[in-house]
């Protein structure tokens, strides 16, 4: 004999501390049993891709950067890595180097931005803040590069704005010792906590098959155990000359593809970053980072779709040129917005509270959900 | 004792009654307006930056210029709550948790009323804050604060037990519930402190120690679930609940909320230190008793428990500020699978012991 | 019943090693700066608001064609032969006087693609970030340096300058009409 208990609609609402932006979850829960989960999206529409065809093609590039914020050097990789193939022209070596490694502190920057508040949603509010103290570290790097510490314009169509500041060498180096042992504090703090795994371990777990036929990509994927990275699968740039390893969920405490294993995967790849850094540095070639920018950027006809690593998973930029200065359209694969899809897999039988943590382990931004 | 004295003074004995129960407000919120500021700068310093430090020295206005704040606030009440329980919730959870100030020993001279039972109108006093959150939950008509609230009763209710087994250990011990003479029993230097077996010199006392440590830490775990800390502050979770059962509330409500907790923190720390620590008794001996100034040794005392109770004030802070938070389900395994089996345990070894 | 234990252990070892962590942040310097008494150091390439040397703008509009969100708006009018506008600072005979030149700074993006174009590098970006101001049109700033009743002088002087021209050369005898040579089609390179 079953009781029949009322479902009861929750509604984590657009204001909400946790939910990374302006996001509505509408939970169906049965006591404190999540059985349904809808995200309703849409609230940072601001029509990205529709101002993209009134802009010319060097123009656009303030629009990219602002669609994941978090990550702007990496959608500006993405789309002047479109820009140039549909051109093709090829960059100067410097400038690909360059390309490569703000890419990379991007990518640590926006992991820590992703690991601090996934702690501050479990509860453990000291590791934000010290993810954030390193996170100002690398933006003050960007700073002296090209002035900006968030939406930079940085990367142009055929090379980058500005050379590299004596400055940023000399603190970019001092910076990767500074931040090896800051990894394994936060791995002593929080990774390792027993509180913390309890309630990472074994919560949204991602079966490998779901995964991938939701079309998942990016630390979501690589936590459910498959090794696959578009800059080793599918290289664009110079990623092909570099050795870097691809951190996988492994399952160590817990299911694979649980949320703790989706965190761990991050944590790695932030060390992976700082060794394709150092090396990059080290192979640096000296050159002129303006020379090859065409003066007036007129694609020829056609389309093209092209697709880079983006931290949160594949950024893809499928632009179509009719031959003109602007273009027809540009439309844009953001990753958070497939990744987000899951989440309803993901939270069947949890409890709220796991709700909360399986979208902090998904970490999305809603500028690229929504664009 | 203080109640006599000022019967004696003031010849009528409700006048000194009711005096004799203002002190320790005065008390409580004395150190409710340090310990806000003690969290926000320890909490500050832990992360790396700085906490307030435009009003007053480093900041130590800040909490008069918040109550300043939020007394000049409008009175929001939403209008499909149960006005009644609404008005009334606050102020509940605030007596609940002033109530077991009625029992503590400040010094040897004072305590408020001298219970021979002591602690346990001290652990069924404070359970009138359950009534509290669950009217301030109910009455807010709002999802949040209802799951909030019934997070907190369960909670609440449930780590009252492993407290109680551990209270009845120390019976079996001490043979009194009545905490002023549980510190006079502690006597002597800091060895002489329970948690290092009591005073006396015996086997007993040695084969006490562990198990005295094992019932100090689940006695302050499950104090701390008690007063809704991290790692047991789901009821007021931040980031889940927006802030749970005190959501809806704004302006001086709001703050006997916020002065209930902190007056509750250090009712619990103040019972962990009566029992365990030896009370107000000093640890390395009375300046008072050395320079011959007899009246030197109450204030001395004073000064002990108010240094032990903030001590392990700031310990709850540094726990807070370190841990994540448990989830409603493995909190409640927590209690019922570890404290309350080993609790038991405790028990059963330290009667054994008692026998010897 | 070895996981019950090890559990506890565990939890309590972990708990440990984080409390030693924050303990010993207790001691460490903060990072907070002090902000409206110590201003942090901004570096040379710092990207805030815009600045126009007036003196040195030809008025050729590259500018505002560069913006993506359309905050410049130039408007120029000839200026007639004989004025002599000055030069700007690398020697260059200015032709156009500049009547508007207002840069909405609320809805400026700072991408700094208004100042490669531009040709005598007279509009830059400072470094100046605190300039709020309480009414909305406040924030529309003007950089010319002519007032009002200049500006419409400027109008009405080129006005009058293409009247006369018009009249001049509608009372000039006519030139005899040069016959039209047939235009060859240009190759269409890009045929599709």
């Amino acid at each position: 004999m079953s009781l029949k208990t009322e479902e009861m609609v929750l509604n984590l609402g657009p204001q909400h501390p946790s939910t990374h932006g302006v996001l509505r979850l509408e939970l169906k829960l049965e006591g404190e049993l999540i059985i349904n989960v809808t995200p309703h999206l849409g609230y940072l529409h601001r029509c990205f891709e529709k101002h993209a065809e009134a802009m010319t093609y060097p123009q656009i590039i303030p629009y990219t950067d602002r669609m994941d914020y978090l990550a702007a050097m990496g959608n500006e990789f993405g789309y002047v890595v479109a820009v140039e193939r549909l051109l093709g022209i090829q960059v100067p070596e410097r400038v690909e180097y360059i390309r490569v490694i703000m890419a990379e502190f991007q990518r640590i920057a926006s992991h820590l931005v992703a690991l601090g508040t996934f702690g501050n949603d479990i509860g453990a509010m000291t590791p934000f803040l010290f993810c954030f103290r390193d996170r100002e570290m690398i933006l003050s790097l960007f700073e002296m590069v090209c002035g900006a510490r968030m939406l930079y314009n940085y990367m142009w169509v055929g090379g980058l704005s500005h050379d590299l500041h004596p400055d940023f060498i000399r603190n970019a180096k001092e910076f990767i010792p500074y931040f090896r042992p800051k990894v394994k504090e936060l791995n002593d703090l929080l990774t390792g906590n027993k509180i913390f795994i309890e309630r990472c371990a074994n919560v949204g777990v991602l079966p490998l098959e779901t995964a991938i036929n939701y079309g998942t990509s990016g630390p979501v994927l690589r936590g459910s155990g498959l090794k696959w990275d578009v800059r080793k699968n599918d290289p664009y740039s110079i990623y092909d000359r570099f050795d870097f390893d691809i951190p996988v969920g492994e399952g160590l405490v817990g299911t694979v593809g649980d949320c703790w294993d989706r965190y761990y995967v991050r944590v790695l790849e932030m060390e992976q970053s700082l060794k394709i850094i150092e090396q990059a540095f080290e192979a640096l070639p000296e050159g002129d980072v303006t020379s090859a920018i065409p003066k007036r950027i007129k694609p020829p006809i056609g389309q093209l779709y092209s697709r880079v690593e983006n931290p949160r998973g594949e950024l893809g930029y499928f632009i179509i040129s009719n031959g003109a200065a602007n273009p027809f359209r540009v439309k844009v694969k953001g990753p958070s917005f497939v990744n987000l899809e899951v989440i309803n897999e993901l939270c069947k039988g949890h409890l709220i509270a796991d709700v909360i943590a399986v979208l902090g382990s998904i970490d999305i931004v809603l500028g690229e959900v929504d664009r | 004792m203080i109640y006599d004295y000022l019967a004696e003074l003031t010849g009528s004995g409700i006048l000194a009654a009711i005096i004799s129960s203002f002190i320790p407000l005065t008390f409580v919120l004395l150190f409710a307006l340090f310990a806000v500021w003690l969290e926000r700068k320890v909490s500050a310093h832990m992360q790396d930056r700085l906490g307030p430090m435009r009003t007053g020295w480093h900041g130590a206005t800040q909490t008069i210029a918040d109550i300043l704040k939020l007394l000049q606030k409008e009175d929001i009440v939403a209008s499909d709550t149960d006005k009644k329980l609404f008005n009334i919730a606050p102020f509940l959870v605030f007596a609940g948790s002033y109530a077991a100030f009625a029992a503590i020993p400040f010094s040897s001279t004072y305590i408020g009323s001298n219970l021979d039972l002591g602690l346990l109108f001290i652990i069924a006093a404070s359970s009138i804050v359950v009534a509290g959150i669950l009217m301030a939950g109910w009455a807010s008509n709002n999802k949040y604060s209802l799951l909030g609230a019934m997070r907190s009763a369960a909670q609440i209710i449930s780590y009252e037990i492993p407290t109680v087994l551990v209270i009845l250990s120390i019976i079996m011990i001490t043979g009194t519930l009545n905490l002023a003479t549980l510190s006079e029993w502690q006597t002597g230097y800091f060895w002489n402190w329970l948690i290092l077996g009591g005073p006396g010199l015996s086997v007993g006392k040695f084969l006490l120690i562990p198990f005295m440590f094992s019932s100090f830490l689940i006695m302050y775990t499950s104090t701390l679930a008690e007063v809704n800390r991290t790692p047991f502050d789901i009821p007021e979770a931040e980031s889940e609940l927006v802030a749970g059962y005190h959501t809806e509330y704004s302006g001086i409500k709001f703050a006997m909320f916020f002065l209930a907790e902190y007056a509750n923190m250090y009712a619990v720390s103040a019972i962990v230190t009566a029992i365990f620590l030896g009370g107000y008794q000093s640890p390395i001996g009375y300046l008072g008793n050395l320079l011959g100034i007899s009246w030197l040794v109450p204030v001395e005392q004073f000064f002990w428990f108010a240094a032990k109770g903030i001590f392990f004030v700031f310990v709850q802070m540094w726990l807070r500020w370190t841990l994540p938070r448990l989830r409603v389900d493995q909190l409640m395994a927590v209690c019922w699978k570890y404290l309350i089996p080993i609790a038991f345990v405790n028990l059963i070894i330290v009667g054994l012991i008692t026998l010897l | 019943m070895i996981q019950y234990f090890k559990n506890i252990y565990s939890a309590l070892s972990t708990i440990a090693i984080g409390m030693k962590i924050t303990f010993k942040h207790l001691f460490v310097p903060a990072v907070t700066i002090q902000y409206p008494d110590v201003k942090p150091q901004l570096p040379e390439r710092e990207r805030n608001r815009l600045y126009v040397n007036i003196e040195d703008c030809i008025g050729c509009d590259q500018c505002a064609r560069a913006c993506p969100v359309s905050c410049i708006s130039i408007e120029t009018v000839k200026s007639i032969p004989g004025e002599d506008l000055g030069k700007t600072s690398q020697g260059k005979k200015k032709a156009l006087w500049v009547t508007k030149f207002d840069i909405d700074i609320a809805k400026c993006c700072y991408c700094q693609l208004c100042v490669f174009p531009c040709p005598t590098e007279c509009i830059y970006m400072t470094d100046v970030y605190e300039f709020s101001e309480y009414e909305r049109e406040n924030l529309v700033y003007d950089f010319v340096n002519l007032t009002k009743p200049e500006r419409e002088q400027k109008k009405i002087n080129y006005a009058q300058f293409e009247a006369e021209k018009a009249t001049q050369k509608a009372a000039a005898p006519v030139a005899p009409k040069v016959e039209a040579k047939p235009v060859p089609p240009v190759e269409n390179s890009e045929a599709k």
